[in-house]
């Protein structure tokens, strides 16, 4: 996993030590459709499903890490994903246009261009927390 | 306050009311915070309210090298009213005759309280969350909003860093407004989404 000092701008660069990022906007990506166990960002509905990327918001820490009460570095890029919602819910009520935008850590997308470069480890089990 | 609690009649602390008083005192005891700062910071919650918000709606209709910043990064923008918003990063996503743009957190109840204060009740129920991003139009036509055909809709789901305002379409007549009247029109639902601003009657 290349990484990278800092966030390498995005609409909210950070000083994070991060993960190099690997979209950029337009480009369609899909959404993993693991089921890690932990504390996870990606909603289950979105799972799966394909989207253009809208914009990278900058890198932040792993969620699933800071949840672990470990530090989420490298942070990972964060971008905003737009989906159609035709395309989320195949009997959706309403128009064609309508879209749903999710905020996505990159360890949760695949570019869909192919390729071997194209793909990453998919997010691995955080150890459980001790009860 | 409950009405039970009014007159003054003892009632059970809840399950998460009595895990957060443990908690708050063991932080005290442990000298990890004071009760001091703990009260200040419910009080500057509480202060926060969608007056704000309305403020950085208002000045954006009147000012647009405003306008292009908000859009382009609201945390600065606001910093450049003077507005204080510690950790908030922002995205004002924007209405237009084209697209009408719809808030919801799925996952919790992210909201940019620093702009609009404390979330309502509904938005952070289940029935809004699960339906805001399943049927948006069916979900605004109860709040009264329909939506015409023609206009897309777009919802917003805030799962991680990012926290959303829309900001909503200057209604016609409001010409030649100042930004304090301007602001008065605009309500804390309308920059969530489920609500235009619009001028009251007379």
């Amino acid at each position: 996993m290349q990484e990278v000092a800092g966030s390498a701008g995005g609409q909210y660069p950070t000083s994070y030590r991060a993960v190099a990022r690997r979209f950029a906007p337009g480009e369609r990506v899909r959404v993993r459709a693991t089921a890690p166990l932990g504390h996870i960002r990606t909603p289950f509905y979105i799972r799966g499903h394909v989207g253009v990327i809208e914009r990278y918001c900058g890198a932040f820490p792993n969620p699933e890490e800071l949840a672990q009460m470990r530090d989420g570095l490298p942070a990972q890029p964060l971008y905003r994903v737009r989906f159609l919602q035709t395309e989320v819910w195949p009997d959706y009520a309403g128009e064609a246009n309508d879209t749903i935008d999710i905020e996505i850590f990159q360890h949760w997308l695949e570019g869909l261009k192919g390729g071997a470069d194209e793909t990453s480890p998919p997010p691995s089990d955080p150890p459980r927390a001790r009860p | 306050m409950s009405a039970q609690q009014d007159r003054g009649e003892y009632q059970a602390l809840t399950y998460f009311q009595l895990m957060e008083v443990s908690l708050r005192e063991l932080l005290v005891e442990k000298g990890v915070v004071s009760e001091q700062a703990v009260s200040d910071t419910v009080e500057d919650m509480r202060r926060r309210g969608p007056e704000t918000g309305a403020r950085v709606v208002a000045k954006a209709w009147v000012d647009a090298e405003f306008k292009r910043l908000l859009l382009e990064n609201g945390t600065r923008a606001c910093e450049a009213m003077g507005i204080d918003v510690p950790v908030l990063k922002l995205v004002v996503v924007e209405n237009t005759p084209q697209v009408h743009n719809m808030i919801v957190c799925t996952l919790c109840s992210c909201y940019p309280r620093m702009l609009l204060g404390i979330p309502p009740d509904w938005y952070k129920s289940r029935n809004y969350r699960s339906r805001a991003v399943r049927e948006p139009r069916a979900v605004l036509a109860e709040f009264g909003l329909q939506i015409a055909e023609d206009v897309t809709i777009r919802v917003h789901d805030s799962t991680a860093d990012m926290r959303y305002m829309v900001l909503p379409m200057r209604p016609a007549g409001t010409e030649g407004w100042n930004e304090a009247r301007l602001a008065s029109i605009v309500n804390r639902d309308s920059m969530i989404g489920v609500a235009v601003p619009t001028i009251p009657k007379p």
